[in-house]
């Protein structure tokens, strides 16, 4: 569910604000209502991510026919994949630091570079669901099939929103739409992609490297 | 903490993007048929959803009637067992997801904001879209009669009972899909609320000034936005079992179905309490004004809405004592159920207290908030006794469970809903609801609601399951099966007695004053109906209840004494143009159309559909990003700040109380 | 336009911005998960401690990794205090509540299956 919540940078509050630009909406607290609200959200997607996470726990061990664990998992194809993940939030935070160093230029260079690091990780997903089906292990062959494809799919899907909204960010500011001041926007999606990037640490060790 | 903050940076160059280009026009006009489709005024948004929770009321209800005729009779043959199946399914379902939680959304939406002196939420499109997913959920759900049959899992869906083997047909995929888009309204919408109130809140509306309500919101809110993800796991592991032939619920290939069962009610248990704590924030409104006295216990009214909201999350196992656990996961659970009927106890006890030595006025939100504090304390009682395990293992799955959980869902949530409908509806619709036919409504859906759930109490201890969809005579179950028959006729005739209310005092209606009631907080301080931008001036909070302490002062013996009436908006029925709103939009309302379509495909497997499906939302979605959340100004029909007031009274409202509001008003910017 | 505030939670955005580290302790940060994530690897292939041993190491450091990121990367280390409970309650509520359900179903002291 919801992609939707992270798209609407929509922060009017009382009526037009003409600060709302500069990221310093006249709020109670002092921060911008999209910001909370994507923190809010990243909180739920913990409670999200987790009942995935514990439904493999669960289910580890539980198969009643293989393909197992030891007999696809490659686990220095995978630890490359993890690494170029991780790399790529060093691009998205070189992104913020770009825009709110009010250079655009390499904003859009390390949103590119970012994009291009997910969609490599992604590749890598999908190279390895299909080596997966290759060996024999589909969603629907035990236990370890469906809930291992469910919960990486389920990171997948999410790295692939995020990878959508950096190339609608790098669209943006080629446009000339993402101004400095619009830095926020930036932020943001970089709270979801590192979220994201966290969620596969997590995975990483539970599921791939923990036997 | 917090009042609203003088930017810091008020004379650094304002941003002017390029223009986009937009996909459909901007709508304009507020009034008519349109004007509803893309309204984003919290409080039109909040009228939609009550509205259509009221339908789905209404449907939910017959579904009931229809299930208590089955039953009237021993051996009945009105209904088929499948139909049977069907019919307290989308009871279940109806009542929770599409009646209790939207009408405490439309609660939240209409008043959250004002109580806190603001103007809209945050994220005014994204309440529309809230509103408008909720609508299709709800289409989506109940499409399902007329495209070969309801869901018929039971509202908890127990899994393997709902695997492809049990349950072929297309019924549980509705409720699959339908609880998806529901639950995506429900997300998105707490999200909002969750940001209005920390982020919205007026001049010196600290936290801890703000109404038991607003707070009962935050809270759920909270309790909704983390509860959601774990069903919409569950749901998803189910949709994959039943469309993709996983096996997380299939013993044969080694899935546990307990599995479900914890995921279901780590969901379901918090989901109690988002059910039941709006309810306890509209009658901890309500007593006091009409007890006439401050909220016995505020602090301790707030903390243990909190205490509840994080309760609520240890307790979950207790539905499942039943399946076998071992003993130490039943008696910590036995325990932590206890311990939960403290904080709750807590309220109790603070409603009582504030009673205590009230002048209290029977005016009908009052006896609806007293019938609340009664049936929910019956309910809380039943509760308790099942919070003790073996007791549990005799209970479970009878109808006493049936009896606990109406006594806290009607006797609790919707007895409070009720005393909130009576108690805003002259601030929302601007005329009152007549308050005699109102005494019969209250009256008929006591004794109504008694006479249906309270037999269910002896049914059960007499051994009658639930989901059965007959009994045979000479089981003793004749008699009070038959009672209670009769009570949800009762509760359907006291339906019928508030419509009527509601039509006749239409037709005689005599405009509402600002102020009624004699109430406490900032909603009574403006106009009825409300206008469209709340609060002409902003309003500077200074203490707890502070519109009552602006009515209200202590003489030297410390008795309260009326003060001169103070000057507010509503006393002076002050109007005023040109305050800039947040412009409608038509894009939450096609956004939202996109997930019914997915959902179409995924039932029906023509994943072009659910592909159409998905690139009709995101190309709302997109449309909707490149829309500015306001029109600019000059298609916007706003003019300068033009207060028409009485006289230049305005005017003095501004200088004594809202210097800072000035910051939020277009027009006044320097 | 009448300053009314007192209160100085308006400049947190302000001196958060200010206290954004600069890019070297980004990259800084990112070579520590990269050694990180090397040691995870070797890890998982030579076993440090026994089998219990590894585990709870590899833990730490998914722990010390997740911690990093959420701290640098998200900044939270810098930011509103409003974040990091909103973000806690979350983790506080997943870890808690799945842990739990787990245990009731003896995932974390089962005996050994067959394979």
């Amino acid at each position: 569910m919801s992609a939707v919540t992270e798209e609407t940078p929509d922060t009017i509050a009382h009526g037009p604000d003409p600060h709302a630009h500069d990221g310093h909406p006249p709020t109670n607290t002092g921060v911008s209502n999209a910001k909370i609200a994507m923190w809010g959200f990243l909180g739920s997607e913990c409670l999200l991510f987790g009942a995935l996470i514990s439904t493999y726990l669960l289910y580890r061990g539980r198969s009643v026919v293989g393909p197992f664990p030891k007999d696809v998992y490659d686990i220095p194809f995978t630890s490359v994949s993890s690494f170029v993940l991780l790399m790529s939030s060093l691009t998205m935070v070189l992104a913020l630091s770009s825009i709110q160093r009010r250079d655009e230029r390499r904003l859009r260079v390390w949103l590119l570079a970012t994009a291009l690091l997910g969609a490599t990780f992604i590749a890598g997903q999908i190279y390895e669901f299909t080596s997966f089906v290759h060996k024999g292990l589909t969603i629907h062959t035990n236990l370890f099939g469906s809930s291992f494809f469910v919960m990486t799919g389920f990171h997948g899907v999410h790295v692939t929103l995020g990878i959508v909204m950096l190339i609608t960010l790098w669209g943006m500011s080629m446009r000339g739409q993402l101004p400095p001041e619009n830095a926020e926007v930036v932020e943001i999606v970089g709270l979801y992609w590192h979220f994201v990037d966290i969620v596969w640490i997590v995975i990483f060790t539970i599921v791939y490297l923990i036997k | 903490m917090a009042t609203v903050l003088e930017p810091t940076t008020a004379d650094a160059p304002v941003v002017t993007a390029p223009k986009p280009v937009p996909v459909l026009r901007r709508p304009t006009n507020t009034s008519g048929f349109w004007g509803w489709i893309t309204t984003v005024d919290h409080k039109r948004i909040g009228i939609l959803y009550g509205v259509t929770a009221f339908i789905f009321f209404l449907f939910g209800g017959v579904e009931a009637l229809l299930i208590r005729l089955q039953l009237a009779r021993p051996n009945g043959t009105f209904l088929s067992a499948h139909l049977y199946n069907q019919l307290f399914t989308m009871h279940g379902t109806t009542m929770i997801f599409l009646v209790v939680m939207p009408i405490s959304a439309a609660f939240f939406n209409y008043l959250a904001p004002i109580m806190i002196g603001a103007r809209d939420v945050a994220f005014p499109r994204l309440n529309a879209f809230s509103y408008w997913t909720f609508l299709v959920g709800g289409i989506f759900i109940n499409s399902s009669w007329l495209l070969g049959g309801a869901p018929d899992g039971g509202w908890f869906g127990y899994a393997p009972n709902t695997s492809v083997t049990f349950s072929p047909g297309h019924n549980i995929d509705f409720w699959i899909f339908g609880l998806q888009i529901l639950g995506i309204a429900s997300t998105v919408g707490a999200l909002n609320l969750i940001v209005t109130i920390l982020n919205l809140r007026a001049p010196g509306m600290e936290l801890f000034r703000m109404s038991v309500f607003t707070w009962m919101t935050l809270v759920s809110s909270f309790l909704i936005l983390f509860a959601m993800p774990i069903i919409t796991i569950a749901l998803f592991l189910l949709m994959f079992d039943r469309q993709f032939g996983a096996s997380f619920f299939d013993p044969a290939r080694g899935g546990d179905p307990v599995l479900w069962q914890h995921l279901f009610w780590l969901f379901g248990h918090p989901e109690v309490y988002i059910l039941i704590l709006p309810a306890m924030g509209i009658v901890s409104e309500v007593i006091p004004v009409f007890a006439r006295k401050p909220l016995f216990g505020y602090r301790v009214m707030v903390f243990s809405g909190i205490a509840i909201g994080f309760m609520g999350w240890g307790v979950w196992v207790h539905h499942m004592f039943a399946v076998g656990l071992g003993p130490w996961a039943v008696s910590a659970f036995s325990v932590s159920t206890m311990f939960i009927a403290v904080p709750t106890g807590v309220k109790i006890f603070n409603w009582l207290a504030t009673c205590w030595r009230g002048s209290i006025k029977f005016a009908t939100p009052m006896l609806f908030s007293l019938g609340f504090i009664a049936m929910f304390t019956i309910g809380g009682l039943s509760g308790v006794t099942h919070a003790v395990s073996p007791h549990d293992r005799q209970q479970t799955d009878t109808y006493y469970i049936v009896a606990h959980f109406h006594y806290v869902l009607f006797g609790g949530a919707l007895f409070g809903i009720m005393a909130g409908i009576y108690y805003w509806w002259p601030k929302i619709f601007g005329y009152m609801l007549n308050d005699r036919i109102g005494k019969w409504h209250f009256w008929l859906w006591f004794i109504g609601f008694n006479l249906t759930f309270g037999p269910f109490h002896l049914l059960g201890l007499e051994g009658m399951p639930r989901r059965i969809y007959t009994y045979d005579k000479g089981l003793g179950l004749d008699f009070w099966n038959m009672v209670s028959t009769i009570g949800a006729f009762v509760i359907a005739a006291s339906v019928l007695v508030f419509l009527s209310n509601v039509a006749r005092s239409y037709r005689h209606r005599t405009p509402a004053p600002a102020d009624p009631w004699d109430g406490r907080t900032l909603e009574w301080t403006i106009p009825s109906p409300t206008p469209a931008y709340n609060f002409a001036e902003l309003p500077v909070v200074h203490e707890l209840d502070d519109f009552w302490h602006r009515k209200y002062g202590e003489d030297a013996e410390g008795r309260m004494v009326k003060l001169a009436p103070p000057v507010t908006e509503g006393s002076l029925n002050l109007h005023r143009e040109g305050v800039h709103l947040p412009s409608p939009s038509y894009f939450p309302a096609l956004a939202s159309l996109g997930l019914p379509i997915m959902a179409y495909g995924m039932i029906y497997r023509t994943y072009a559909v659910v592909a159409f499906g998905a690139i009709f939302l995101i190309g709302s979605l997109y449309a909707w990003g490149l829309e500015p959340s306001s029109a600019p100004q000059d298609d916007a029909h706003d003019d300068h700040v033009n207060a028409i007031a009485p006289s230049g009274e305005a005017a003095a409202i501004t200088a004594g109380d809202a210097p800072a509001t000035e910051a939020s008003i277009e027009g006044e910017q320097p | 336009m009448a300053a009314v505030d007192t209160h100085n939670d308006a400049h947190t955005d302000d001196a958060a911005h200010a206290g954004h580290p600069s890019e070297l302790v980004y990259i800084k940060v990112a070579l520590g998960l990269a050694l990180a994530t090397g040691v995870e690897v070797l890890l998982s292939y030579h076993k440090v401690g026994g089998e219990h041993g590894t585990v709870a190491l590899l833990l730490i450091l998914a722990v010390v990794k997740f911690a990093t990121v959420v701290m640098y990367f998200m900044h939270l280390k810098f930011d509103h205090p409003y974040f990091r409970r909103l973000f806690a309650i979350g983790i506080v509520l997943a870890v808690g509540c799945y842990c739990v359900y787990l245990s009731t179903l003896h995932v974390f002291h089962r005996p050994p299956l067959p394979h």
